[in-house]
């Protein structure tokens, strides 16, 4: 490994956002500055992509590894990916120039700014995913609060300041106790390192608060039941480009913290908790389903059957089987792409009618048909439709679900029924039905952006919907021995 | 013979300071050169405390009264550049207020040599002698703005209540002398057995005189109008200066003389440290002034800098001093942007009036916002490496209570720094402030937030430097 290539994936949106800095920025036109962030992250992407062809798929041990020291016999900064970390980067770099493309209509003021807040999150969202030290993962995954605040803050809606002062509080108060968790992680045995805390493992008696203290952090961020408050509102305020990050890429950052440091170090105590996480996980699934059916607002909507589709990923995680885990990537996956192009398709009635009530649409198929189709492949996407990548996450779950607790697992198909019931409804009411309101007759249908973008992120949902070995193949050997390792801990202990 | 060369830099700066006031009062408009004179002085006292001290590991002079050691060079050092950087940055506010006189220099140095004095002593004579020159030079300071009511009223409260903690620390002092038979640090370390009750109570009045110097929780009532009341620069003296010097004291006081009655004082370090941590984040929430807002903000970073010496351990005293150095740093660069709010000769310091700075001020307002981050502790900023090493003490002591409740306190903290940037980001603008600074304005709030920005890529060098203070 002579090229650096995963703190290159960190730092090029930092350089680019540095570049955008010292740009000059005319009023109105600021179209140099998109010109910047989409080459730059569109840069990054083809890096990542090439990241995942030199993937050696046949292996667990982390790969394109950089060991540099950081602090002097304390913390190194290391980075590193296996199978499990890969999809999740390869997902940030494709969603967000996707994200800087959208953003023609929705930001009117400062976009510049909007855009620098948009790649520093990139890179520290890539640096969440790729980090194999305790310490830099908390370093990553708490300054993301900062450029989210703002971007919630700035130019989000009209409830932007509550929504964004809950969502920072909120995640903070999460993260702090795992903080203390890591710190006694050092005292106990002596190191950070995640893959040198995988060998080693911790002690039998500490298990059980640390895993609640890292919990506790990745709870809120998840969103879990009963903490899953903040995500509505942060949704609904946030700006379109905003709202996709959020779904589409941090509420993966917990699931993926749940697999790699919640089983991968505490084997023992996440077999003591999975009751918990199944009953939060189950209640999150029906009860969030159900506030979703009487939701008004579509992003509220989307929001609420995004705690649903989180519920899943808990659930499948700790079924702690090869299936399980493998349907919770797959699914977490499949859901960053569904959840942004469902918030897109919003974002792109909400541009020409400044309203994201349900109730100001209906029979929008006879006046946008081209839009009609599109949001009709991701609402079937979302409810888990075979043939798209909704499906093999959520059946794939199940299937490790029903091999665990089958109690369990009846309740969540009941959760997949609700789901079906929800966006149908919402695209029968928004799309089908009479056309009442008079306004929507001069609606336009998507230009030639929103149809690009919608098409880039409609292509991997049915490609994957029908073929998911690309993805598949990538996790199996990580996951598989993650399950052994988990195995052997309890076996010994 | 004693090596008068390990006491130099106070030699040279007290010289300095009877040659400034001469020359004050026999040249006639004489303040501008004054102040470029005391610039110099400090200069020139930080070179010498570099040269003659910083490698000595430790001596003792004139009769084991005056100690130089690694962490008396490193705290001198840290307060000289301190007062050199607050002396460069007052003077366009001085000027507007027309108080720029040869007075403010050299109370200014007085007030430092008595740190200096502080900070070296090892011996309570000399201790109190320092701290009772700094003290009196900090009274007319809070005062200098003397036309205005509140500046007088901030220095006469300043005067009375610290005189009154003066008094307690006295009558510790004396209690701590009677029973050990001297006013020797190390001498006292030897004598003194803990089964003496009424020597707690010694301990206790010298304990509670320091927190009232550091405004630690429940000693800190005259911070937030003294704060309020004394000009702005004064102000920012206050909250980073004499707090270094005091914080030294502390450090000797808890970790010399009383080493061996460490039962008796970490409780009482524990309350002060929780107390002022949640009192601090709890009490800044409803605050519409900023110099009130950063006086209980500095209140909750006091806590956080005794959590560390609560630990009893050296790598607490360590985190102690990096997380006092870095405090300084923020503070700078808070105090830089407030002097920065001017328009037509008048300061601002209500929150309000950072209403949407970041549209008129993008600059400004970046600075202040990765500040007030950083205060907040998020990281990849400097704040947050100060919180974590403190921490990371803690939790080596498995003081886990202190660990959670100071984080916690983090996140109620944390509301009302986002409150501050949620009125210049997410706010209407107002007029533009004017944009005239001078230099050395510019030049400390850029250094010193390119400092907390970057601090993360090299975290090793502040610790290397920390790590040869070995006080146990």
């Amino acid at each position: 490994m002579n090229f650096p290539i995963l703190s290159s994936l960190i730092l090029l949106p930092i350089v680019g956002a540095l570049f955008l800095f010292f740009t000059k920025d005319k009023e109105g036109n600021n179209l140099t500055a998109k010109y910047v962030a989409l080459f730059t992250t569109i840069v990054n992407f083809l890096i990542s992509i090439y990241l995942w062809i030199s993937f050696d798929q046949s292996t667990s041990s982390f790969q394109f590894v950089e060991d540099r020291t950081w602090i002097e016999g304390f913390i190194n900064y290391k980075v590193g990916v296996d199978g499990i970390s890969i999809l999740f980067i390869i997902l940030t770099t494709f969603i967000t120039p996707l994200c800087i493309i959208s953003v023609n209509n929705s930001v009117k003021n400062r976009l510049r700014d909007f855009l620098i807040a948009i790649l520093i999150m990139e890179s520290f969202m890539i640096g969440v995913f790729c980090a194999l030290d305790l310490v830099v993962f908390y370093l990553f995954f708490e300054a993301g609060l900062i450029p989210m605040f703002l971007i919630i803050g700035i130019w989000g809606g009209a409830r932007r300041v509550y929504s964004a002062f809950k969502f920072f509080l909120y995640t903070l108060l999460g993260s702090v106790l795992m903080l203390v968790a890591i710190i006694s992680i050092y005292w106990i045995t002596g190191t950070t390192d995640v893959v040198q805390l995988y060998e080693i493992g911790i002690d039998v008696k500490y298990q059980n608060l640390l895993w609640l203290a890292f919990f506790s952090s990745f709870a809120v961020k998840t969103p879990m039941w009963p903490v899953h408050t903040w995500l509505p509102d942060a949704h609904v305020e946030a700006p379109t480009a905003g709202s996709v990050l959020l779904a589409a890429i941090l509420l993966k950052m917990a699931g993926y913290g749940f697999i790699r440091f919640s089983l991968g170090l505490f084997p023992i105590a996440s077999e003591v908790f999975t009751p918990l996480i199944y009953t939060l996980s189950v209640i999150a699934i029906i009860f969030t389903s159900l506030i979703a059916l009487m939701q008004e607002d579509m992003k509220k909507l989307i929001a609420y059957s995004s705690v649903a589709h989180m519920g899943f990923v808990t659930l499948g995680i700790f079924t702690l089987q090869q299936q399980g885990i493998e349907g919770s990537i797959i699914q977490m996956i499949s859901h960053g792409l569904v959840s942004a192009a469902l918030f897109l398709t919003v974002g792109v009635v909400y541009d020409r009618m400044h309203s994201r009530l349900i109730s100001t649409y209906g029979g929008l198929v006879s006046v946008i048909p081209k839009y009609s189709i599109l949001f009709m492949l991701f609402a079937l996407a979302s409810l888990g439709l075979p043939g798209t990548s909704g499906f093999i996450g959520e059946f794939l779950i199940l299937m490790g679900a029903f091999k665990d607790n089958f109690l369990v697992a009846v309740i969540a198909s009941i959760g997949v029924i609700l789901g079906a019931a929800y966006m149908l409804w919402l695209y029968k009411r928004v799309v089908f039905g009479k056309l009442l309101n008079e306004d929507l007759k001069k609606i336009l249908d998507l230009n030639r952006s929103e149809y690009f973008i919608l098409s880039c992120l409609a292509a991997p949902i049915l490609f994957f919907g029908f073929y998911p070995d690309p993805l598949i193949n990538t996790i199996e050997v990580s996951v598989s021995d993650l399950i052994n390792m988990h195995n052997t801990n309890i076996a010994s202990k | 013979m004693e090596n008068l060369n390990l006491v130099l830099p106070e030699i040279f700066i007290s010289l300095s300071i009877m040659f400034l006031l001469v020359l004050g009062v026999f040249k006639k408009n004489s303040s501008k050169i004054t102040f470029n004179l005391s610039f110099f002085t400090i200069l020139i006292t930080a070179i010498i405390t570099i040269n003659e001290t910083f490698s000595v590991s430790r001596e003792t002079l004139f009769n084991e009264s005056v100690v130089i050691d690694s962490m008396s060079s490193l705290m001198k050092i840290i307060t000289l550049i301190g007062g050199f950087l607050v002396l460069v940055i007052s003077s366009s506010y001085l000027k507007t207020f027309k108080i720029y006189n040869i007075e403010y220099p050299v109370l200014i140095l007085s007030s430092i040599l008595g740190m200096m004095v502080m900070i070296s002593s090892n011996d309570l004579i000399v201790f109190y002698m320092g701290l009772e020159l700094q003290s009196l030079a900090l009274y007319v300071l809070a005062t200098y703005n003397r036309d205005q009511l509140k500046s007088s009223e901030a220095g006469l409260k300043y005067f009375v209540l610290s005189a009154l903690s003066s008094g307690l620390l006295l009558y510790g002092c004396s209690l701590v002398y009677g029973f050990s038979g001297s006013t020797n640090f190390d001498i006292i370390s030897n004598q003194l057995n803990s089964d003496e009750y009424v020597l707690t109570f010694g301990i206790v009045f010298i304990l509670v005189g320091l927190a009232f110097k550091i405004s630690a929780v429940p000693f800190h009532m005259w911070a937030p109008d003294v704060y309020e009341g004394s000009p702005t620069t004064v102000t920012l003296f206050f909250t980073i200066v004499p707090k270094i010097a005091a914080l030294t004291v502390f450090i000797r006081f808890l970790y010399v003389p009383f080493l061996n009655l460490i039962d008796q004082w970490q409780m009482i370090i524990i309350f002060l440290s929780i107390a002022s941590m949640v009192f601090g984040a709890v009490a800044a929430i409803g605050q519409t002034n900023i110099k009130r807002l950063i006086a209980y903000s500095s209140i909750g970073h006091i806590g956080y800098t005794l959590a560390g010496l609560a630990t009893a351990s050296n790598e607490g005293i360590q985190s102690s001093i990096i997380y006092i150095s870095i405090y300084v740093v923020m503070n700078l660069a808070l105090f830089s942007c407030l002097l920065m709010l001017r328009r037509k000769d008048q300061y601002y310091e209500d929150i309000e009036d950072l209403s949407g700075l970041s549209k008129n001020h993008p600059l400004l307002s970046l600075c202040l916002l990765v500040v007030l981050f950083s205060l907040a502790g998020i990281p990849p900023l400097a704040g947050f490496f100060a919180k974590f090493y403190v921490f990371k003490a803690v939790l080596e002591q498995s003081m886990f209570f202190l660990a959670i409740v100071g984080l916690l306190s983090t996140v109620v903290a944390a509301f009302y720094y986002l409150r501050i940037i949620k009125i210049m980001y997410f706010d209407k603008e107002k007029d533009k402030y004017d944009t005239d600074h001078s230099l050395w304005l510019k030049f400390s709030l850029t250094v010193s937030t390119i400092l907390i920005l970057l601090y993360f890529i090299f975290p090793s060098q502040l610790i290397e430097v920390v790590s040869r203070i070995n006080i146990i």
